[in-house]
C-alpha cells in the first residue's frame, strides 16, 4: 500500500514536471510559435488520411497544371494530382521517418556516448577516433552510397538515417557522461561495489538525460533536412509516395507557369523545420541548457 | 608548441586512415562489388570477366586495399568506369569549379558574418538584432535545395534579372565562370553567412558579460575603443573554429546546392557518379572530401593555438 502510494507520487511527480517543462517553453513568444506549429502538424500528420480530399496517387489527364481553385485549393500537379492532397500527406511520411529515424539515432547514440565516458582509456581512443572518422565522411555522400546501394525503401532510410545523425549524439553524450562522472553520488556507487549497468541506468542517465535530449531534438530537425534533400535528389523515397523533397524536385523544372505546385511543399517543410528549431531551441533553454556556442556538425 | 602541432597532424592522418578503412570496406560489406554494381543486368560472361580483370577484383580485398591506398597517397586514384578515364582527369575541373564556387562565397560571407555578428551583439534584443536575427535563424534552417528554388523563382523567374540554370561545361575559363554563379553564391553565402554569424553574435556578447570587459566599463574606457581593443579580438578567437566547421559542413549543402544551379563542381560530380554506380570515383570523392574537412579543422585548430597565448605557455609548461 505504501509502496502504491510512493510510485504513484513520483509518476505525478513527473508529469507535474513535463508540464512544468512545456509551460516555460509556452512563456516566450519564439517557444509558443514553434510548439504550436509543430503540434499542428503532427494533428496533420494523423488526420491527413482522412480529411484528404482526393486520391494522392490518382493521375488524371484532365486536371493537369490547374491552378488553386475551390475544388483544388493549392492548384494541381503536372500529373493531375491534387496538390493540397499531396501537401498534408507529405508531412505523414516526413515525420514518421524522421520521428524514428531521431529515435535510433538518440539510443545507439546516447548509449555508445555513455559507455565510451564511463569506461575511458584505451576504448574510448579508439571509438573516438572512429567517431571522428564518419564525422569528416559528408553526411550526404555515405548517405548516398548506402541508399544507391540497399535500395529507398523506408526501412532502409529509417536505420540509415538514424546511424549517420547518432554519431553526433556520441560526443554530446560522452562530454555530459564526463562531466557527471566526477561527482561524490558517482564515487559513492562506485564504493557501494555497484556494477557498472546499475551505474550507467541509476545514476548516469538520469543526469545526462537533459543533454541527450536537447541535441535528440536539434538533430531531429536537421535529419529532416537530410531526409528532404535526399528525397529532392532522387534518392529518398520512391514515387508515387507523397513527400516535399520529391513534390519541389519535381516541380521546380515547371514554376515559371505554375509556381503553386512548388510553394504549397516550400510552406510545409520550412514551417515544418522552423518550428522544431524554434520548439528545440525552448526546450534547452527551458531545461537550462546552453547551445548557443555549439557548431553544426 | 611543436610537438602539439605534430600530434594534430598526425592525428589528422590517423582520421584520414580510417575513413579510407571505412569506405573501402563500406563497399566491400554492402552486396555488389564495382563490377556488378556498375554493369547491372549485364554483369555476366565477358563483360564481367573483363571489368573483374580491369579493376583487380580477383585479387584478395587487403591487397587490393594496399594497392589501392599506395596508389592515393602518390595522387593516383585509379579508373573511372563510366568515363573509361583515369579519375585524376575527371576530378581536375571540377575541383577548380569547385573551389572557384567556395572561394567567391567565404570572400563575401566571412567578412559579411562579422559584421552582421558584432551588430546584432552590440544592439542586443534592439531592432537591428531583431530583424537581422530573424532574417539569419530562417536563412539557417530552411534547406539550401529550398532556398536555392526560390532564388530562382524569384530572382530569375519572376523579376527576369538573372539566368535561372547555369549552362557552363565543367572545362569553362575562370571568367565564364564568374559571370555565371551569382546566384549559387548568394544562396551558399546566405547559409554560411547566417551561421557564423549566429556565433559570432554569441561570442561576442559571452566576452561583454565577462570580468575584464566590465572592468573595462568601470574604468571608463570609450565605448569603442573598449569594443575594438577588448571585445572583438577576445570574440573572434572561438569563432575561428566554427568557421571552420561551417565550411566544412557547407560540403554536404554544396551538392545540393549545385544540383539545383546545375553547377559542374564536386558536388555534382558526387551525385553524378552515384547515379552511374561508378565506385571507384565515389571511393576517391569520399577521400577527398574527407581530407578537405580534416585539412579545415586542422587549418583552425592550429590557428586557435597561434592566436592564443594562454594555450602556448600551458604547452610549453608541459
Amino acid at each position: 500500500m505504501e509502496s502504491n502510494l510512493i510510485t504513484e507520487d513520483k509518476q505525478k511527480n513527473k508529469l507535474e514536471k513535463a508540464f512544468e517543462i512545456l509551460k516555460t517553453m509556452a512563456s516566450k513568444p519564439s517557444g509558443l510559435i514553434g510548439l504550436t506549429i509543430v503540434l499542428l502538424h503532427v494533428v496533420l500528420a494523423l488526420i491527413s488520411p482522412y480529411i484528404a480530399p482526393y486520391d494522392y496517387k490518382a493521375i488524371s489527364p484532365n486536371t493537369m497544371l490547374l491552378a488553386p481553385s475551390a475544388e483544388h485549393w493549392f492548384g494541381t500537379d503536372s500529373l493531375g494530382r491534387d496538390v493540397f492532397t499531396r501537401t498534408i500527406l507529405g508531412g505523414r511520411t516526413a515525420l514518421t521517418v524522421t520521428f524514428f529515424g531521431s529515435l535510433i539515432a538518440l539510443l545507439w547514440g546516447g548509449l555508445l556516448g555513455i559507455f565510451c565516458g564511463l569506461v575511458g582509456g584505451k576504448i574510448d581512443d579508439v571509438v573516438m577516433r572512429v567517431v571522428d572518422a564518419f564525422l569528416s565522411i559528408p553526411w550526404i555522400l555515405a548517405m548516398l552510397l548506402i541508399v544507391s546501394l540497399l535500395g529507398t525503401s523506408t526501412e532502409v532510410l529509417i536505420p540509415a538515417l538514424g546511424f549517420f545523425y547518432g554519431k553526433g549524439i556520441v560526443r554530446v553524450a560522452r562530454a555530459a557522461t564526463h562531466d557527471v562522472i566526477a561527482k561524490d553520488f558517482i564515487v559513492s556507487a562506485r564504493a557501494r561495489g555497484h556494477s557498472n549497468m546499475s551505474i550507467i541506468w541509476n545514476e548516469i542517465i538520469p543526469n545526462v538525460r537533459d543533454a541527450i535530449l536537447v541535441e535528440g531534438a536539434m538533430r531531429w530537425s536537421w535529419m529532416l533536412l537530410g531526409f528532404s534533400s535526399l528525397s529532392f535528389l532522387g534518392f529518398g523515397v520512391s514515387p508515387p509516395t507523397p513527400d516535399w523533397g520529391l513534390m519541389i524536385s519535381n516541380a521546380r523544372g515547371l514554376m515559371s507557369f505554375a509556381y503553386w505546385s512548388v510553394i504549397a511543399p516550400i510552406v510545409g517543410l520550412s514551417s515544418l523545420i522552423i518550428g522544431i528549431n524554434l520548439t528545440a531551441d525552448a526546450f534547452a533553454k527551458a531545461l537550462g541548457i546552453d547551445r548557443s556556442t555549439k557548431a553544426p556538425v | 608548441m611543436l610537438l602539439l602541432i605534430l600530434k594534430r597532424i598526425g592525428l589528422g592522418f590517423i582520421t584520414l586512415f580510417i575513413v579510407s578503412l571505412i569506405t573501402f570496406v563500406g563497399v566491400e560489406v554492402l552486396p555488389g562489388d564495382a563490377c556488378t554494381t556498375y554493369l547491372e543486368r549485364e554483369a555476366y560472361g565477358a563483360a564481367l570477366d573483363a571489368c573483374i580483370k580491369r579493376l583487380g577484383l580477383d585479387v584478395p580485398a587487403y591487397e587490393r586495399y594496399l594497392d589501392w591506398a599506395s596508389n592515393v597517397i602518390r595522387g593516383d586514384f585509379g579508373y573511372s568506369l563510366s568515363g573509361e578515364m583515369p579519375i585524376n582527369e575527371v576530378l581536375g575541373p571540377r575541383v577548380k569549379n569547385s573551389l572557384v564556387l567556395a572561394s567567391v562565397s567565404i570572400l563575401i560571407g566571412i567578412p559579411l558574418a562579422i559584421v552582421l555578428g558584432i551588430i546584432t551583439a552590440l544592439w542586443r534584443d534592439k531592432l537591428p538584432d531583431i530583424m537581422i536575427s530573424t532574417i539569419t535563424i530562417f536563412s539557417m534552417t530552411i534547406p539550401e535545395f529550398i532556398s536555392a528554388t526560390l532564388l530562382i523563382l524569384i530572382v530569375a523567374i519572376w523579376l527576369g534579372w538573372l539566368p535561372g540554370i547555369v549552362i557552363i561545361p565543367s572545362d569553362a575559363t575562370f571568367y565564364e565562370l564568374l559571370s555565371n554563379i551569382i546566384l549559387p553564391v548568394v544562396a551558399i553565402s546566405m547559409i554560411m553567412t547566417a551561421h557564423m554569424a549566429r556565433m559570432v553574435r554569441s561570442s561576442v556578447i559571452q566576452v561583454m558579460s565577462s570580468d575584464y570587459v566590465q572592468m573595462a566599463i568601470l574604468k571608463g574606457v570609450p565605448y569603442w575603443k573598449m569594443v575594438f581593443r577588448h571585445i572583438l579580438p577576445n570574440a573572434l578567437l572561438p569563432a575561428i573554429n566554427v568557421v571552420a566547421l561551417t565550411i566544412a559542413w557547407l560540403l554536404g549543402g554544396v551538392v545540393v546546392t549545385e544540383v539545383v544551379f546545375n553547377y559542374p563542381g564536386l558536388g555534382r560530380l558526387v551525385i553524378e557518379s552515384i547515379s552511374n554506380r561508378d565506385l571507384p570515383v565515389v571511393q576517391a570523392l569520399a577521400i577527398i572530401l574527407a581530407s578537405i574537412y580534416v585539412g579545415i579543422n586542422l587549418i583552425a585548430d592550429l590557428m586557435t593555438l597561434m592566436l592564443n597565448p594562454r594555450l602556448k605557455s600551458l604547452q610549453i609548461r608541459k
